[in-house]
């Protein structure tokens, strides 16, 4: 199939309604307000909802609803909304309710700057929300790994009964790609039923409940304990990553999103000098693929493993747990809005290597 | 022999743990009847919100959802926007309401959203041991307002049938009270013509209910409610704010 010149937000807009989802709740903020303005035209002409919510706190939970309902749904925003959604997000997991959350993330804290960032990590993977609950995040690295990823993000979503984050930076939702659409779009009527929605119970079956409340505290550990087993079945199955030319390297870089190409571009400005440098770069940040990133880093050609990141360093403590000290990790970034060039990066490598 | 009265088969058989003479159990009622005799149990989305009722997705006998504190109509809205034709109703305190989700039945109302909430005002956060609530009288005491309500501290109690009345997107807004068999049959005419309208499109409706709360109010069953209608009757008036109906002559 041909190719075509897509923009980030609005390609994993189009790449949502081909994986068959039919509704959309959204408040806007910059770098990701194409989103919302894509689906408010090209949702209704799919025979989808669109709404523009009043705060992301309410979009969140429409988003509850309507997967409480049995729909296929997504939100987006970016660094201060997603803080607003936090709430929902950690009942959408302790309700098991399947969601895509988009976060085009930009720098903070607080209000920060609309330039990209990476400074939500910690938030993505550990949970801005309370409780003990996880999210599939997907940390794709250029426009068509977002519409790749997509329709992956939803089938989870509704296999594990739980949201999927889409961790963008700013720089993917903004810039321009050739994209090919891969899969064959989906309609709402291929999805698999949702016996457990509350659909009205039509006279069928007793009363279904979404419900995150277990005010026993037996009954909320043993919740918990469930969580926790269907979790464990995601690390085990669900780990994505990429290696690039780690054969020989001396110098292993780690790094997802936008930073994973910076990193690309320090090691070929390390090849000229003649020193060789790989990839790793995490494709889901949760689960996160250490034992991959372990075995990457124990090659014996690898000296060094630097970390790149466009914040002053969150992902590091991943892979810091990933390399468990078996090699020397260090860490290079810039937050805020700031993008680390390749020289950085290039120089960053060459210090760890004591060169 | 004649059957004279049964129980709703909109309840379950759930014992509810509501505080003796607490009104929840009949507003609860109330919804039930009116929703099995317009035949729509079936297709019937309820949201149970945060406070003394968040346990309803017990008792309502449809399918139901359990929302974060105040975000009921939020979740409403998300439902019934992808079943438009069930009838999805919240039911939800005045803390739950009128403080922490105030944006989100503002805007659910402002939307015109096709739902039906059910506004249980007893004056006082029941659920976490009776502190202030946007409700709660000036001069009534409260568990943090331990002198009672300061109009100049804390102001003086929020009049949501009133403010949601003022919207294009409320079809119908009606305070009614179940302190006397005359009033709950009047509450129950309310809730069902909120339905009947939400049923028909007409937009967002709300039934306030004045409910009284013995427990943090410190007074009898009986007291309660001879308090509630001393005292906040006359500032929550009862009525209709709202009545599309009405309007088209
Ligand atoms: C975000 C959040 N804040 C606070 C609470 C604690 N909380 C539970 S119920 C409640 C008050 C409920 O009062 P109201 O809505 O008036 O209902 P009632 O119990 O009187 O029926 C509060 C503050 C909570 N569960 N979640
Ligand atoms: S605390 Fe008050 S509102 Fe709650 S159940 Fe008891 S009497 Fe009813």
């Amino acid at each position: 199939m041909a190719k075509e010149l897509w923009k980030g937000n609005e390609a994993i807009a189009e790449a949502a309604i081909r994986a068959g989802c039919r509704c959309y709740f959204g408040y806007p903020i910059t770098p990701q307000s194409e989103i919302p303005e894509y689906m408010s035209l090209h949702m209704p002409e799919a025979g989808g909802v669109f709404l523009q919510s009043e705060s992301e706190i309410a979009a969140i939970n429409m988003v509850y609803g309507a997967s409480g309902a049995g729909a296929r749904v997504m939100t987006s925003s970016s660094s201060p909304g997603i803080s607003l959604k936090q709430e929902g997000i950690s009942y959408m997991c302790g309700a098991e309710l399947p969601g895509v959350i988009v976060n085009v993330m930009r720098g903070g804290p607080g209000l920060g700057t609309i330039q990209p960032a990476q400074g939500d990590y910690y938030q993505a993977t550990r949970g801005g929300g309370n409780g003990d609950y996880r999210l599939i995040v997907f940390a794709p690295a250029n426009i068509q790994e977002v519409v790749d990823l997509m329709q992956e993000a939803f089938e989870l979503a509704d296999k594990y009964r739980m949201p999927v984050m889409m961790l963008l930076d700013g720089m993917i939702g903004q810039m321009m790609e050739p994209v090919e659409w891969k899969r064959p779009a989906l309609s709402p009527e291929d999805l698999p039923a949702k016996p457990w929605a509350t659909t009205g119970t039509k006279g069928e079956r007793r009363p279904n409940i979404i419900n995150s409340l277990f005010i026993n505290p037996d009954a909320c550990n043993d919740h918990n304990r469930h969580l926790e087993e269907k979790y464990q079945r995601v690390i085990e199955n669900e780990q994505r990553y990429e290696i690039n030319d780690a054969d020989e390297a001396e110098v292993l870089f780690v790094a997802y999103g936008t930073p994973a190409r910076l990193a690309r571009a320090a090691a070929r400005l390390l090849g000229e000098e003649g020193i060789k440098a790989g990839v790793f770069r995490p494709i889901t940040v949760w689960p996160y693929p250490y034992e991959a990133l372990h075995e990457a880093a124990s090659k014996e050609s690898v000296r060094a493993v630097v970390t790149v990141e466009m914040s002053t360093g969150q992902m590091v403590d991943d892979v810091r747990i990933g390399v468990n000290g078996i090699k020397p990790v260090s860490f290079v970034g810039q937050a805020g809005g700031v993008i680390p060039t390749p020289r950085e990066v290039a120089d960053a490598a060459r210090k760890a290597l004591g060169r | 022999m004649a059957i004279v009265y049964q129980k709703t088969k909109g309840l379950t058989d759930a014992e509810t743990h509501y505080c003796p003479g607490c009104t929840h159990g009949i507003i609860h009622k109330l919804v039930a009847e009116s929703l099995e005799e317009l035949g729509v149990l079936e297709k019937t989305v309820g949201i149970a919100p945060v406070g003394c009722s968040v346990f309803a997705y017990d008792y309502f006998n449809c399918d139901m959802l359990e929302a974060a504190h105040g975000r009921a109509p939020a979740v409403a809205t998300g439902v019934k926007r992808v079943l438009p034709d069930h009838v999805v109703f919240t039911y939800q305190g005045d803390g739950d309401l009128a403080a922490i989700g105030t944006a989100e039945i503002v805007h659910a109302a402002m939307r015109g959203e096709k739902i039906t909430t059910i506004f249980v005002n007893n004056a006082i956060y029941g659920m976490t041991g009776g502190q202030m609530a946007p409700t709660t009288l000036v001069g009534q005491r409260a568990t943090t307002a331990p002198l009672g309500r300061d109009r100049n501290h804390a102001g003086s109690p929020i009049r949501m049938a009133e403010i949601l009345a003022t919207l294009d997107g409320a079809a119908y807004i009606e305070r009614v009270t179940v302190i006397s068999p005359s009033h709950i049959m009047k509450a129950k005419r309310a809730i069902k013509k909120a339905f009947e309208l939400q049923m028909e499109g007409r937009g967002f409706t709300m039934i306030e209910v004045l409910s009284s709360c013995p427990t943090n109010w410190g007074l009898t069953p009986v007291n309660a409610l001879n308090w509630l209608n001393e005292n906040m009757i006359p500032v929550f008036p009862l009525g209709v704010f709202k009545d599309v109906t009405k309007e088209e002559v």
